[in-house]
Protein backbone atom coordinates (compact mmCIF):
# COMPACT_ATOMS: atom_id res chain seq x y z
CA UNK A 1 0.00 0.00 0.00
CA UNK A 2 1.44 3.43 -0.81
CA UNK A 3 2.43 5.37 1.88
CA UNK A 4 -0.09 7.89 2.87
CA UNK A 5 0.24 11.76 2.51
CA UNK A 6 1.24 13.73 5.29
CA UNK A 7 0.70 17.10 7.03
CA UNK A 8 2.62 18.40 9.67
CA UNK A 9 1.85 22.25 11.36
CA UNK A 10 3.98 24.23 13.65
CA UNK A 11 1.50 25.84 15.48
CA UNK A 12 3.28 29.17 16.98
CA UNK A 13 0.70 31.59 17.38
CA UNK A 14 -2.15 31.47 19.93
CA UNK A 15 -4.82 33.97 18.19
CA UNK A 16 -8.30 32.71 17.50
CA UNK A 17 -7.74 33.35 13.51
CA UNK A 18 -4.78 31.24 13.17
CA UNK A 19 -6.30 28.75 15.48
CA UNK A 20 -9.19 28.28 13.29
CA UNK A 21 -6.67 27.79 10.10
CA UNK A 22 -4.68 24.93 12.01
CA UNK A 23 -7.91 22.87 12.78
CA UNK A 24 -9.84 23.65 9.64
CA UNK A 25 -6.32 22.12 7.74
CA UNK A 26 -6.04 19.64 10.06
CA UNK A 27 -9.67 18.16 10.06
CA UNK A 28 -9.79 19.11 6.48
CA UNK A 29 -6.34 16.97 5.35
CA UNK A 30 -7.24 14.32 7.81
CA UNK A 31 -10.82 14.19 6.38
CA UNK A 32 -9.19 13.07 3.07
CA UNK A 33 -6.80 10.65 4.55
CA UNK A 34 -3.56 12.71 5.28
CA UNK A 35 -1.53 11.80 8.12
CA UNK A 36 -1.75 15.34 10.18
CA UNK A 37 0.58 16.21 12.87
CA UNK A 38 0.60 18.92 15.29
CA UNK A 39 3.34 20.54 16.73
CA UNK A 40 2.57 22.97 19.48
CA UNK A 41 5.08 25.40 20.70
CA UNK A 42 4.89 28.89 22.41
CA UNK A 43 1.88 31.07 22.53
CA UNK A 44 0.03 27.64 20.33
CA UNK A 45 -0.05 25.92 23.65
CA UNK A 46 -2.42 27.68 24.70
CA UNK A 47 -4.68 25.74 22.24
CA UNK A 48 -4.21 22.35 24.19
CA UNK A 49 -3.97 23.42 27.72
CA UNK A 50 -6.47 21.09 29.84
CA UNK A 51 -7.91 24.38 30.96
CA UNK A 52 -10.36 25.82 28.60
CA UNK A 53 -10.80 29.76 30.57
CA UNK A 54 -7.85 31.46 32.52
CA UNK A 55 -5.86 29.39 35.38
CA UNK A 56 -2.86 29.85 37.06
CA UNK A 57 -1.29 26.79 36.19
CA UNK A 58 3.00 26.26 35.13
CA UNK A 59 5.55 26.29 37.81
CA UNK A 60 6.93 28.88 39.33
CA UNK A 61 5.22 32.62 40.10
CA UNK A 62 6.18 34.10 37.03
CA UNK A 63 4.63 31.18 34.43
CA UNK A 64 1.75 31.41 36.63
CA UNK A 65 0.91 34.69 36.10
CA UNK A 66 1.60 33.95 32.39
CA UNK A 67 -0.68 31.34 31.82
CA UNK A 68 -3.46 32.97 33.72
CA UNK A 69 -3.50 36.23 31.21
CA UNK A 70 -2.74 34.03 28.10
CA UNK A 71 -5.41 31.79 29.24
CA UNK A 72 -6.56 28.81 27.53
CA UNK A 73 -8.53 27.75 24.10
CA UNK A 74 -11.55 29.54 24.84
CA UNK A 75 -9.19 32.88 25.81
CA UNK A 76 -8.04 33.01 22.40
CA UNK A 77 -7.47 36.81 20.71
CA UNK A 78 -8.40 37.73 17.24
CA UNK A 79 -4.95 38.86 16.17
CA UNK A 80 -6.64 41.78 14.69
CA UNK A 81 -9.61 44.30 15.88
CA UNK A 82 -9.62 41.78 19.17
CA UNK A 83 -11.68 44.72 21.06
CA UNK A 84 -10.55 43.06 24.68
CA UNK A 85 -12.06 39.85 23.60
CA UNK A 86 -15.91 40.74 22.17
CA UNK A 87 -14.89 39.85 18.90
CA UNK A 88 -13.84 35.95 18.48
CA UNK A 89 -17.24 35.72 20.36
CA UNK A 90 -18.95 37.99 17.03
CA UNK A 91 -16.84 36.15 14.97
CA UNK A 92 -18.21 32.55 16.58
CA UNK A 93 -21.64 33.93 16.35
CA UNK A 94 -21.18 35.00 12.57
CA UNK A 95 -19.65 31.51 11.83
CA UNK A 96 -22.75 29.71 13.17
CA UNK A 97 -25.09 32.09 11.46
CA UNK A 98 -23.40 31.35 8.42
CA UNK A 99 -23.13 27.43 8.96
CA UNK A 100 -19.27 27.36 8.98
CA UNK A 101 -17.58 25.46 11.70
CA UNK A 102 -16.40 27.17 14.78
CA UNK A 103 -13.20 26.92 16.45
CA UNK A 104 -14.82 24.20 18.90
CA UNK A 105 -16.18 22.33 15.87
CA UNK A 106 -12.99 22.12 14.34
CA UNK A 107 -10.69 21.08 17.34
CA UNK A 108 -13.19 18.34 17.73
CA UNK A 109 -12.97 17.43 14.39
CA UNK A 110 -9.27 16.98 14.26
CA UNK A 111 -9.84 14.87 17.42
CA UNK A 112 -12.19 12.46 15.70
CA UNK A 113 -10.21 12.01 12.34
CA UNK A 114 -7.11 10.90 14.59
CA UNK A 115 -4.75 14.65 14.10
CA UNK A 116 -2.06 13.62 16.10
CA UNK A 117 -1.09 16.42 18.58
CA UNK A 118 2.16 17.01 20.08
CA UNK A 119 3.79 19.42 22.46
CA UNK A 120 7.12 21.77 22.14
CA UNK A 121 9.52 20.63 25.50
CA UNK A 122 11.38 23.91 25.05
CA UNK A 123 8.56 26.39 25.13
CA UNK A 124 7.01 23.47 27.45
CA UNK A 125 9.45 24.30 30.07
CA UNK A 126 9.79 28.15 29.46
CA UNK A 127 6.32 28.24 30.75
CA UNK A 128 6.49 26.11 32.88
CA UNK A 129 3.85 23.60 32.07
CA UNK A 130 4.23 19.41 32.18
CA UNK A 131 1.76 17.37 30.12
CA UNK A 132 -0.24 17.26 32.96
CA UNK A 133 -1.58 20.55 32.38
CA UNK A 134 -2.16 19.71 28.74
CA UNK A 135 -5.40 17.73 26.92
CA UNK A 136 -4.89 13.85 27.05
CA UNK A 137 -4.43 13.94 23.42
CA UNK A 138 -1.41 15.16 23.23
CA UNK A 139 0.43 12.03 22.18
CA UNK A 140 3.93 13.25 23.34
CA UNK A 141 6.23 16.31 24.45
CA UNK A 142 8.82 16.79 21.71
CA UNK A 143 12.10 18.53 20.13
CA UNK A 144 13.31 19.65 16.99
CA UNK A 145 14.46 16.55 16.19
CA UNK A 146 12.09 14.50 17.10
CA UNK A 147 9.94 16.67 14.68
CA UNK A 148 11.74 17.04 11.86
CA UNK A 149 11.96 13.28 11.76
CA UNK A 150 7.99 13.00 11.92
CA UNK A 151 7.69 15.69 9.00
CA UNK A 152 9.99 14.29 6.98
CA UNK A 153 8.70 13.23 3.10
CA UNK A 154 5.31 15.53 3.78
CA UNK A 155 4.24 19.13 3.61
CA UNK A 156 5.15 21.65 6.24
CA UNK A 157 3.28 24.75 7.43
CA UNK A 158 4.28 27.49 9.99
CA UNK A 159 1.21 29.28 11.37
CA UNK B 1 -26.15 -4.26 4.50
CA UNK B 2 -27.94 -0.43 5.10
CA UNK B 3 -28.51 2.77 3.52
CA UNK B 4 -27.83 5.79 4.82
CA UNK B 5 -28.33 9.85 3.80
CA UNK B 6 -26.42 12.66 4.67
CA UNK B 7 -27.37 16.30 3.80
CA UNK B 8 -23.93 18.55 3.56
CA UNK B 9 -26.25 20.97 1.26
CA UNK B 10 -25.21 23.66 4.17
CA UNK B 11 -21.93 22.69 5.28
CA UNK B 12 -18.78 24.39 3.97
CA UNK B 13 -15.16 23.06 3.70
CA UNK B 14 -14.22 21.25 5.60
CA UNK B 15 -16.89 20.29 7.45
CA UNK B 16 -18.21 18.73 4.01
CA UNK B 17 -15.78 16.30 4.14
CA UNK B 18 -15.15 16.00 7.56
CA UNK B 19 -19.14 14.81 7.97
CA UNK B 20 -18.93 12.38 5.55
CA UNK B 21 -15.39 10.39 6.47
CA UNK B 22 -17.36 10.50 10.04
CA UNK B 23 -19.92 9.19 8.64
CA UNK B 24 -18.45 6.18 6.81
CA UNK B 25 -16.50 5.36 9.58
CA UNK B 26 -19.62 4.50 11.75
CA UNK B 27 -20.65 2.16 8.52
CA UNK B 28 -20.24 -1.35 7.95
CA UNK B 29 -18.05 -2.83 4.64
CA UNK B 30 -20.78 -2.92 2.11
CA UNK B 31 -22.95 -0.44 3.56
CA UNK B 32 -24.10 2.49 1.10
CA UNK B 33 -24.40 5.83 1.81
CA UNK B 34 -26.15 8.73 0.07
CA UNK B 35 -24.71 12.30 -0.20
CA UNK B 36 -26.46 15.38 -0.87
CA UNK B 37 -24.23 17.96 -1.68
CA UNK B 38 -23.69 21.33 -3.87
CA UNK B 39 -21.77 21.88 -6.93
CA UNK B 40 -18.51 23.29 -6.76
CA UNK B 41 -16.17 22.40 -4.35
CA UNK B 42 -17.88 19.80 -2.71
CA UNK B 43 -19.52 18.37 -5.50
CA UNK B 44 -15.58 18.56 -6.94
CA UNK B 45 -13.91 17.00 -3.45
CA UNK B 46 -15.87 14.95 -1.52
CA UNK B 47 -16.12 12.16 -3.88
CA UNK B 48 -12.56 12.28 -4.68
CA UNK B 49 -11.96 12.29 -1.08
CA UNK B 50 -14.24 9.38 -0.68
CA UNK B 51 -12.10 7.25 -3.54
CA UNK B 52 -9.02 8.19 -1.73
CA UNK B 53 -10.34 6.59 1.62
CA UNK B 54 -10.35 3.33 -0.87
CA UNK B 55 -14.39 3.62 -0.97
CA UNK B 56 -16.17 3.24 -4.11
CA UNK B 57 -18.30 6.13 -5.86
CA UNK B 58 -21.21 4.00 -7.44
CA UNK B 59 -23.34 6.95 -8.77
CA UNK B 60 -22.92 10.84 -9.29
CA UNK B 61 -26.31 12.47 -10.10
CA UNK B 62 -28.28 15.58 -9.99
CA UNK B 63 -30.89 16.06 -7.63
CA UNK B 64 -32.42 19.54 -8.71
CA UNK B 65 -30.71 23.27 -8.99
CA UNK B 66 -26.96 23.03 -7.85
CA UNK B 67 -27.90 19.83 -5.72
CA UNK B 68 -26.36 16.38 -6.53
CA UNK B 69 -26.36 13.05 -4.90
CA UNK B 70 -23.32 10.86 -4.56
CA UNK B 71 -24.04 7.41 -3.94
CA UNK B 72 -20.66 5.84 -2.08
CA UNK B 73 -20.23 2.26 -1.19
CA UNK B 74 -18.42 1.41 1.89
Amino acid sequence: MAEKNKLSIICMSGDFDKAIAVFTLASGAAAVNYEVNLFFTFWGLNMIKKKGGRDFIGKGLLARIFNFLLGGRNKLPLSRLNFAGASPVLMTGLMKNRNVATLPELFQASIALGTNFYACEMAMVVLGLTQDDLIPEVKKVLGVASFLEMSKGGQTLFI
Amino acid sequence: MKTVTLDITKDHCPMTFVKTKLQLSKMEPGDILEILLTTGEPLDNVPRSVVEHGFQVLEVTPVKDNIHKVVVKR
